[in-house]
């Protein structure tokens, strides 16, 4: 198990050296995770907002559906994009294949029903909350919605970043739709993937722990945002 | 109040990510679908720079297994491919989709195994003969299986042999579906012969206490085409800047410079375009 | 709207009707039932309320009094029956005019003060120095910006009434409002519901205090397994009830 404190050091000397090929995947893939995570919030929110606030014939339904689709595999998202962006495919005119955004497209597609499922909850939860409130002071739909979006901002910031967690460290989807390009497609969990088969398990395992040290310093960064926020009375 | 200035910020972060993923391509690039041997083994990392001083052209490699190359490439996405898999190679330029196809340079495929050697193949040359034995005793074996170059070669030599090994499909013959590295990988963890090629094993960082067993076998040679993508059937392929590549690496400089490409001291890949043309 | 913040701040106490719309008062309930799950909750009742003064509903716990009140204010659909207000049916127009105060107060998750300025957008105002003046008659503005929900029970329940109050309603529900709550707390919400019916805010408060009751009261419905049992003005209500089941209920016996 000489491999881990190898690859301790290893992970070490390499921010510690910032080196230059690695901040260059870290930037890509903070870019492409954090892009996803943000076109996700986009069309999730108001999904999960919607499911969480009305009652309508088969919204059972959609619910199963949607959780069931938060376990989507990553290599069929990534399969079904690639068969979407390849020239020899309906989008192929876009050359998006082998793009950064080609990878974002993947992630959303990927996270976007865990974070609409997870709103969808945190929703529903404070909606049953406010409802009787909101009834009784004639609160127009669009209110109401924008009012639970953004009191729940919190928890829904907390349902984000499990999406952007996702998103992240997936590599199934983006080695097939980004292909692993040095300099262009190449994030971090392509690159553990590409040094794993290249036997070198200590730098792969290096890798790794600069992946979690970025999701760590993500959170951090939330999280204390989220308590300054508490400070300013806004609970 | 507060509501609209965090709303503000969020769209300008999203926006300005946007742009920074979105807006950084405008030099000449090319896609190669490529097998995986010749970037595990660092040769384009040796090759491309070179390529590009020369003629400014930045070549990207999609480093999938040789049949999902192939794969890729049918479906216009990519604008060379530099494969291990001559018939498959043929095949696709018959098909039409690819201009012509050229030998670009051959290592050989070795028989890597622990060191116990529970076959006793160890100096055998004849690689059907050392399938056999492996078949014989049961060893286990870790196969490709995944419609690669290797894995073609290897179904060939399995052929050879007369020994249909996917009959004993998961019990001593373990098809890993994945990657040379992958395979390798599982090989040396679990002490079976893998059949490779010798670049990818040479530059391979975790082969325990594996060994070479078969080797210098004709059988075992491994040769490397490269092909344009047909811009007929593709009208998205980079026709000049892909011939240009393919020009370079069969020309004088990119031949040398694929000879000169070393790794401790071991030549991994050696360039013979001029030689069995086809 | 001007006339709106004039009333708020109290100088027209003897309540002359000067809006533009119409009236939403008096308020007349005919033959209403409400059913749920096979059981008539709310079995034919007539009601009128007028426009003045406090109105205090009472009753043993599952008379129907919270179901009548949510009948009233629209938040409820009848089963059968009519109610009007002002002679027109519980458009939204009348339900705006309306606010709700709850036994337990749902404060929105924000500060104190932003809970008072979406009541007020709400209604189209954008007040920064209304909603101070809110905040200072409820006795709240030195908590103007602390998160609503960590205020104690008494904060709580007078933030709720001070935005019910804050769009400026002609008829104020208290449902159980003064419920678990320290003496001090039920006086300051007794005075601040005093206030409003002195401004001639049309008042309906359930409660089961009977002290209370007897404090606030200008008349009394009293109700029992669905029907108004008793109507009568305060004094004669307590001094001597006409029905068997509230003077059960005053003398603290088991209503049946």
């Amino acid at each position: 198990m000489q491999d881990f404190g190898q690859a301790f050091s290893l992970a070490f000397q390499l921010l510690w050296t910032a080196d230059a090929d690695l901040m260059e995947i870290i930037g890509l893939s903070l870019r492409v995770s954090l892009t996803a995570m943000a076109v996700s919030c986009a069309i999730a929110l108001p999904v999960g907002a919607a499911l969480g606030m009305s009652r309508f014939r088969g919204r059972g339904a959609a619910i199963i559906l949607l959780n069931a689709l938060m376990g989507l595999p990553p290599v069929v998202v990534g399969l079904c994009v690639y068969l979407m962006l390849s020239r020899a495919g309906p989008m192929g005119e876009l050359g998006l294949l082998y793009t950064p955004t080609a990878m974002i497209i993947a992630q959303s597609i990927l996270i976007t029903p865990i974070i609409a499922a997870l709103s969808r909850q945190v929703i529903e939860d404070l909606h049953s909350e406010y409802a009787e409130q909101f009834r009784s002071m004639c609160v127009p739909v669009h209110t109401a919605v924008g009012a639970l979006l953004w009191d729940a901002r919190y928890s829904l910031l907390t349902v984000a970043l499990a999406g952007f967690g996702r998103a992240v460290a997936e590599v199934g989807a983006v080695i097939i739709v980004g292909g692993n390009i040095a300099h262009l497609t190449r994030v971090m969990t392509t690159a553990i993937a590409l040094e794993t088969s290249k036997g070198d398990l200590a730098l792969a395992l290096a890798l790794g722990m600069v992946l979690l040290l970025i999701a760590l310093a993500v959170n951090a960064v939330v999280m204390a945002l989220r308590m300054t926020a508490t400070r300013y009375a806004y609970a | 109040m507060m509501r609209s200035k965090v709303l503000k910020v969020g769209i300008t972060i999203a926006g300005g990510l946007w742009l920074a993923v979105s807006g950084a391509r405008a030099e000449e690039s090319i896609i190669v679908q490529s097998t995986t041997s010749t970037q595990n083994s660092g040769l384009y990392k040796h090759l491309l720079p070179i390529f590009r001083n020369k003629t400014g052209i930045k070549v990207n490699v999609v480093a999938v297994g040789t049949g999902q190359a192939i794969k890729n490439a049918r479906n216009c996405d990519g604008d060379v491919l530099l494969v291990h898999a001559k018939q498959a190679e043929e095949k696709f330029v018959k098909d039409g989709y690819g201009v012509k196809r050229t030998d670009l340079m051959y290592n050989d495929f070795i028989v890597v195994g622990p060191p116990s050697d529970p076959a006793r193949v160890a100096g055998i040359k004849d690689a059907p003969a050392a399938f056999r034995k492996i078949s014989d005793a049961r060893a286990l074996f870790a196969s490709r299986g995944d419609n690669s170059g290797t894995h073609k070669k290897e179904k060939r030599l399995w052929g050879a042999s007369g020994v249909d090994p996917r009959s004993a499909s998961g019990k001593w013959y373990r098809e890993t579906g994945s990657g040379m590295g992958a395979t390798l990988n599982t090989g040396v963890g679990m002490g079976a012969y893998v059949m490779t090629d010798r670049a990818t094993w040479i530059s391979f960082r975790n082969k325990g206490d594996f060994r070479i067993l078969v080797e210098g076998d004709d059988d075992l040679f491994n040769q490397y085409g490269v092909i344009l993508v047909n811009p007929e059937k593709c009208p998205s392929v980079n026709q000049a800047a892909g011939q240009a590549f393919i020009d370079w690496l069969v020309g004088e400089d990119g031949q040398k410079a694929i000879g000169n490409y070393k790794l401790g001291g071991k030549q991994l890949f050696f360039p013979n375009a001029n030689k069995g043309q086809s | 709207m001007l006339d709106a913040t004039a009333r708020y701040e109290g100088g027209d106490v003897a309540g002359t009707q000067a809006r533009e719309e119409p009236a939403v008062l008096p308020c007349e309930v005919r033959g209403l039932c409400f059913e749920a799950g096979g059981d008539l909750i709310i079995d034919n009742v007539d009601l009128t309320l007028g426009s003045t003064g406090i109105t205090v509903v009472m009753g043993p716990n599952g008379a129907g009094k919270s179901i009548l009140v949510r009948l009233l204010h629209g938040m409820l659909e009848p089963s059968a029956g009519d109610i009007s207000w002002g002679g027109r049916g519980l458009c939204e127009e009348t339900r705006r005019r309306q606010a709700m105060v709850f036994q337990t107060p749902v404060l929105l998750r924000r500060s104190v003060e932003a809970n008072i300025a979406f009541a007020l957008r709400l209604h189209g105002e954008n007040g920064q120095v209304r909603c101070v003046r809110i905040l200072d008659e409820a006795g709240l503005a030195e908590k103007a910006g602390q998160p609503a929900r960590l205020l104690s029970g008494g904060e709580r329940q007078r933030l709720a009434i001070a935005r019910a109050l804050a769009a400026d309603p002609e008829v104020l529900f208290l449902d159980e409002a003064t419920a678990s709550l320290d003496p001090a707390s039920v006086q300051a919400i007794e005075e601040v519901v005093q206030s409003a019916r002195d401004r001639s805010v049309k008042i309906i408060f359930i409660t089961h205090d009977i002290g209370q009751a007897r404090r606030l009261a200008d008349d009394v419905v009293f109700m029992h397994r669905g029907r108004i049992v008793e109507r009568a003005p305060a004094g004669k209500f307590f001094d001597n009830p006409s029905s068997r089941e509230a003077s059960d209920y005053l003398a603290g016996r088991i209503v049946l």
